[in-house]
């Protein structure tokens, strides 16, 4: 009973929190697995993976998987319904005074300050998947670039972010499926 | 009652046909919501999500309880989302309980170790596609080192970050407002454009252009 209490806590925060779209929740993911050992930070690149292929929003997929993980299928239905929680409740209020809400210069000068801290957030939690999957951290102190860069790794990576800039159209389940296809055909896995 | 269930099984279809979420579903939206149900207008709905944009929580659940509490008020509010979600939780469900299976063979294992480079590569590419709309001047420049230095070195709790930059935003915008530095009356003088600048406003410039191109 006190998992799932937890579970609704930590989401209903992320929701309440995480402004300006599904990645927005990425930090907070970090944060909960440093604090709850749930889930390890290698364990969220995976999930965002999962939730960027699959149908739905991708801040609603995280709390599923998360939730699931945890918990079972009651712990991703709870997750859910924590991370959604704020949303419902502060548009319902806001639908109410939407004409105050959006000539208020107060609310413009709290998001002038809230975007480039989220977009900040955002940027750290993509250092930390850069320093999970990009750099070999144990290999750190031995001071020898090859073994610190994984350059099998570095080469996709940089393959990709071209592809990405040729062809917008594409969705990113498309560049997910390749790299899940180089990463099995190159042997990946560390 | 029948309102209620419409809004459910319609919610349901948009959130069982997108993919990736926020943006990505807006074209979808438009269709089902604005051609199909005639319950918003094109205008309603880049309105919600430009404060979906800026309000907490997931851009796409916003608009889903914005549309539902048009609809049919509070109730619809939550049968529009709670249809919104319900996809997601039964195929990440079954997703992940069959990942969970398979998590110790090779050939999963090395495919998701190519998937994370991928993610690498995605997240920079939504920092890159943000930036433009959340680093407008050297105010927010300072937030932004300020805060990414504050994660990064302390590992410091992003709630609290988050306090901090709104609260820093409200004092900074307080006290430039009595300054004349000509960002802040540019800012002052045209918030609207601010406001919706991600999408909406570029949206309305092209709907302009395009209506300046009929004539």
């Amino acid at each position: 009973m006190i998992i799932y209490l937890r579970l609704f806590a930590n989401f209903f925060t992320t929701g309440l929190f995480s402004i300006g779209g599904g990645l927005a929740t990425l930090p907070f993911l970090y944060d909960m697995a440093d604090r709850t050992g749930w889930f390890t930070a290698g364990d969220v690149a995976n999930m965002l993976a999962v939730s960027e292929s699959t149908p739905g929003a991708i801040g609603v997929n995280m709390a599923t998987y998360v939730g699931y993980k945890v918990a079972g299928i009651p712990g991703g239905v709870i997750a859910t319904i924590g991370i959604i929680t704020p949303s419902v409740i502060i548009i319902l209020i806001i639908a109410r005074i939407l004409k105050m809400f959006a000539e208020s210069v107060y609310v413009k000068y709290t998001f002038h300050g809230i975007k480039p801290a989220s977009l900040a957030l955002i940027s750290a939690a993509g250092i930390s998947v850069v320093e999970i999957t990009l750099i070999n951290t144990k290999m750190l102190s031995s001071g020898v670039f090859s073994q610190i860069f994984d350059l099998k790794s570095w080469i996709l990576a940089i393959a990709l972010f071209i592809g990405m800039h040729k062809f917008k159209r594409l969705h990113p389940v498309v560049f997910i499926g390749i790299s899940a296809l180089v990463g099995i055909v190159f042997s990946f896995a560390k | 009652m029948k309102k209620l269930w419409e809004l459910f099984i319609t919610f349901m279809k948009i959130g069982s046909l997108t993919f990736g979420g926020g943006y990505a579903m807006l074209p979808i939206i438009q269709r089902e919501i604005v051609d199909n149900k005639k319950w918003a207008t094109d205008e309603e709905i880049i309105e919600y999500y430009a404060i979906g944009q800026c309000t907490p929580g997931l851009i796409a659940v916003n608009t889903a309880t914005f549309v539902g509490n048009n609809v049919a008020g509070v109730l619809g509010g939550i049968a529009a989302t709670i249809g919104f979600v319900f996809p997601s939780i039964v195929i990440i469900t079954i997703i992940a309980s069959v990942l969970q299976n398979f998590a110790d063979y090779q050939i999963v294992k090395d495919a998701f170790a190519g998937i994370r480079v991928c993610v690498c590569v995605l997240v920079l590419q939504a920092v890159l596609k943000m930036w433009r709309s959340s680093i407008s001047d050297p105010f927010t420049v300072v937030i932004y080192i300020g805060v990414l230095a504050t994660a990064v070195f302390l590992s410091a709790s992003p709630v609290i970050l988050v306090l901090i930059a709104a609260a820093g935003g409200i004092i900074g915008g307080a006290l430039l407002a009595h300054s004349n530095s000509p960002y802040v009356n540019d800012f002052l003088e045209n918030p609207q454009a601010r406001f919706g600048d991600r999408y909406g406003h570029k949206k309305d410039k092209k709907m302009a252009e395009k209506k300046g191109g009929e004539k």
